[in-house]
């Protein structure tokens, strides 16, 4: 194999009051995809931070040798001038841009100051081409997908002579189609000698394109293993990651016994929701589900399949145009054309994106649980704040947030932590059925596991579940029954016993026109 | 990610906190210092303005008669202020208060000098009128999605024209007696002659009590429900530093004329809004659809008819303010409040809102507009030339906000 091509030695990186990197050591060697992995605020994104130069030389301790001399970058400049590329999580695209322009950005092709168009455009339809893109370079950014968009942002890393891509969790916003798609472009890059460091939660994704993986735990570099090697599996590389051995992923669920003749908690019967700007579109096609009181209900779906749509309508017609079906509680219809009614008839959905739709970030954890049930912290429209702090304490402690008091603002907690609060938020509502929409998205292991425990609890208490999320394991290990979707449509029902990986993922690649 | 560190520590107050009360006095003043940075820091430099200011002016910034003025002069950009600041909470803005006033004080004074309407009346009108301007705005920018920026705008040039068209281009003026103390008047005298104005110190020394046993009150009620509640001898400092504030301004206030009848209308304000924006319901859904509207609509926040209510509140706050203004100076004026919804806007910003929604308090609002008003008192009994008036304003909004930027950068996030 061929020698390191990157050492970052002994690395220490303090933010006030908190130590992110107490001392990491990682050698990346040349040609190679280097997977990190570690839980969430273990302190990866730093250090690739350090790496890149958005965390200048010296306010760091420790050293960094790329290609064999000593590193001191001032900026992020002076390291993609060293050939190192970073792509963050969340993209650096401007959308009302074209491509070619995007790809550009900040390194025009351009001469006295007037941008040279062909050239600029010559050369950005090579990089598309290069990252497996045929669009036209003069398309914007915004009418391509986040999957074509993830493509995007690698050729502007070409364009800067890339001799060290850094992708940050490059997947996570991705479906499996396009995960895939980005993945192989990974390898073949690797052909073409560049090396790779991909920050990754998937450990699967780890497994197919990573030569060798690091494992950082609370700030500090735990071991690098071979991927290849057949005693890693994903087992021991979670194990490092929570620095236990984790012998059960999921609770311990008894099934579901429930009374099959009762009347469903919830009831969704043909319903049909268009899309929001393009009004022909069938988003959610004419699906009927219902869940029962103690059940966990999966939804499994790839993105587009319109799982999220289907409950944000159903929640007081948060998306979409002109939906259309019935709701029914207990055997009785109720209208949920507003989410005050549909809160009010004890429904609660917790979203997929906590930052965005879940959580006011700039305020405090008990400020944020109480939202959507200050009627029980108040009277007569006021807010008896002594009791809302009890009962945010309270959630504190039995949903275990880290955080010293509830008076921490929400957008200064781990990701993991911020589900909590949103969980906490919903379960203090006193829903009867709760839609949970991926909650467990880019969180930590360990994190999810509590996470996991929270549900089943719900569902013990009698609460009805739907449970949407694409990860296959947790649906099969949570889920009474799950339902597949593709396309909007409904394509498949499997209880407990009879569902595997493979037959799910079956009914949900199902294309359209064969369903019909 | 700094929260794993601490969540190892069993007890539930941060680490380094621990220390015995002696020496841990000062400790503990400078970390609520410094989580509070925002609203204390503001707190100081106020009292550094009104210091330095009380030093160059040989102490006349300080005279009864003077701090009476500063009282009466910026009454009305205060009034405006706390709406002002609800608008920027709730993540708009407000360009038109300041012709809304014009137009509300020409309308009085069509009411009461033109028509002979008696004032009390024209008072309930001239507060409706505000009402209807400020919901039409708002029907506007909360129903039909139009962006307060453009809306309000709009509403400035259509108030400022409305004016002009009432008062064809006139000064109208004078009003009746009763109107003219909303602006001007004092609280009536009575009891026995001493040195001081009476009923302001009874009214000074009832908000004293007041004050106290609301802290007190507010304290056992906390260790009751078993909280974290400050400690004895910090409590006591609150205490006396705000009872000595009170005691203060009453003295002086008392030593002159008395309250002036619109800072009882603004204290009123200043305890009702900032009772609603921490306590009441209303407050939290303003908080929570500036903070992340999505998220505040997702947990069933009428998010529509709240951002119309705030709205409709501006106006009827900006027509207090144009009553004030008209009463003040006892004529309604084409000209008048011009450039005040700049005022209102600098003020709830140097009292640390946040031009992306969801930060800041009404007494935050009371402070930078207060910062504003000594600024400009003293600047002109040092004589200091409009011009520059303007120039150290400007500087001091930029100094203001750009500190609490530094400040944000350097706690991290």
């Amino acid at each position: 194999m061929a020698g390191p091509v990157l050492e970052m030695r002994s690395i220490v990186k303090t933010f006030p009051g908190v130590k992110a990197l107490s001392d990491v050591t990682l050698t990346v060697r040349q040609g190679e995809v280097h997977a990190i992995c570690g839980e969430n605020g273990a302190g990866k994104s730093t250090l690739m931070k350090v790496l890149s130069g958005v965390h200048p030389h010296g306010t760091y301790e420790g050293e960094i040798l790329f290609d064999g001399e000593v590193c001191e970058f001032k900026d992020i400049r002076a390291s993609e001038a060293h050939g190192i590329v970073i792509i963050h999580q969340e993209l650096a695209l401007v959308p009302f841009l074209s491509l070619a322009e995007n790809i550009f950005l900040g390194n025009e092709h351009a001469t006295r100051g007037l941008i040279n168009w062909n050239d600029t455009l010559k050369h950005a339809s090579e990089l598309l081409r290069r990252v497996g893109l045929s669009d036209h370079p003069e398309t914007r950014v915004a009418d391509i997908g986040v999957g074509k968009q993830q493509l995007v942002e690698i050729a502007k890393a070409l364009s800067k002579k890339v001799k060290l891509l850094i992708l940050d969790e490059p997947t996570a916003a991705l479906n499996d189609e396009d995960s895939g798609k980005l993945l192989d472009l990974i390898l073949e890059l690797k052909k073409q000698g560049i090396t790779s460091i991909i920050i990754s939660h998937k450990l699967n994704e780890i497994r197919t394109v990573a030569d060798s993986v690091t494992i950082i735990r609370d700030g500090q570099s735990i071991e690098t293993l071979d991927v290849k090697a057949a005693e890693t599996t994903e087992d021991r590389i979670i194990s490092g990651m929570v620095g236990r051995d984790l012998d059960h992923r999921f609770p311990e669920r008894t099934a579901y016994e429930g009374e099959v003749d009762a009347a469903p908690a919830l009831e969704i019967r043909d319903w049909t929701v268009h899309h929001p700007i393009d009004q022909q579109r069938k988003v959610v096609d004419d699906v009927s589900i219902h869940v029962r009181r103690g059940e966990i209900v999966g939804i499994a779906g790839l993105m587009g399949a319109g799982r999220t749509e289907l409950a944000m309508s159903v929640f007081g017609r948060a998306y979409g145009r002109h939906a259309d079906g019935t709701v029914l509680k207990d055997g009785k219809e109720i209208r949920t054309k507003t989410v005050a009614e549909a809160v009010k008839h004890g429904i609660a959905y917790v979203t997929e994106d906590r930052k965005h739709y879940g959580l006011n970030l700039i305020d405090t954890i008990n400020r944020n649980i109480s939202l959507s049930a200050l009627g029980k912290v108040s009277k007569r429209g006021i807010v008896d704040e002594h009791e809302e702090r009890k009962v945010a304490e309270g959630f504190r402690k039995s949903m275990n947030i880290k955080a010293p008091t509830v008076f921490e603002p929400v957008g200064k907690l781990s990701g993991g932590n911020q589900q909590k609060v949103v969980l906490s938020k919903w379960i203090f509502a006193g829903p009867e059925v709760l839609i949970l929409d991926e909650p467990t998205r880019g969180i930590d292991v360990g994190a999810k596991y509590e996470i996991y425990t929270v549900i089943d609890q719900l569902a013990a208490q009698g609460k009805a579940v739907v449970f949407i999320s694409s990860e296959l394991p947790e649906l099969l290990g949570m889920c009474d029954r799950i339902y597949t979707m593709a396309a909007g449509r409904l394509t498949g029902e499997f209880p407990r016993a009879e569902a595997t990986q493979e037959v799910l993922m079956r009914q949900m690649t199902k294309d359209k026109e064969v369903t019909r | 990610m700094s929260t794993d560190v601490t969540a190892k520590s069993p007890a539930p107050a941060p680490p380094g906190k621990s220390g015995t009360a002696g020496g841990g006095l000062l400790q503990l003043m400078l970390d609520g210092l410094r989580r509070n940075m925002r609203q204390y820091g503001m707190l100081i430099a106020l009292g550094l303005i009104v210091a330095l200011f009380a030093v160059w002016t040989d102490g006349d910034l300080l005279l009864p008669r003077n701090v009476s003025n500063l009282v009466l002069q910026n009454s009305y950009v205060l009034i405006l202020a706390i709406g002002m600041m609800l608008v920027i909470i709730a993540g708009h803005i407000d360009l038109s208060v300041g012709s809304l006033t014009a137009f509300v004080g020409a309308f009085a004074a069509v009411l009461t000098v033109q028509h002979s309407v008696s004032w009390p009346v024209a008072v309930v009108l001239c507060l409706a009128i505000g009402a209807v301007a400020g919901s039409v705005q708002g029907f506007f920018i909360a129903y039909l999605g139009i962006p307060s920026f453009i809306v309000t705008l709009a509403g400035m040039l259509v108030f400022r024209g409305l004016t002009e068209i009432l008062l064809e281009g006139q000064t109208l003026g004078p009003f009746p007696d009763g109107l003219q103390k909303i602006g001007n008047g004092f609280l009536p005298e009575a009891g026995p002659e001493t040195n001081y104005h009476n009923i302001t110190l009874l009214l000074g020394l009832a908000l004293l009590v007041f004050v106290i046993l609301q802290e007190v009150r507010d304290r056992k009620r906390q260790q009751e429900f078993s909280l974290d509640v400050l400690p004895r001898n910090i409590f006591l400092l609150k205490l006396v530093s705000i009872g000595s504030a009170v005691l203060v301004v009453t003295l002086l206030l008392a030593s002159y004329k008395g309250a002036p009848i619109i800072l009882l209308i603004l204290g009123a304000l200043v305890v009702g809004y900032g009772y609603v924006m921490r306590n009441a319901v209303f407050g939290r859904h303003i908080y929570a659809i500036g903070g992340n509207l999505p998220a505040a609509k997702l947990s069933g926040v009428k998010d529509k008819k709240v951002t119309f209510l705030v709205f409709l509140n501006m106006g009827v706050l900006a027509a207090l303010a144009g009553l004030a203004i008209a009463a003040r100076l006892n004529a309604a004026s084409p000209k008048a409040g011009l450039n005040y919804e700049l005022e209102a806007i600098a003020s709830a910003f140097i009292g640390g809102a946040s031009m992306s929604g969801g930060v800041g308090t009404v007494l935050g609002a009371i402070i930078g507009g207060l910062v504003l008003g000594v600024l400009n008192n003293g600047m002109n009994l040092l004589s200091v030339g409009s011009d520059w008036q303007q120039v150290i304003k400007g500087l001091a909004l930029l100094a203001a906000v750009g500190f609490d930027v530094w400040n944000k950068r350097k706690s991290g996030s």
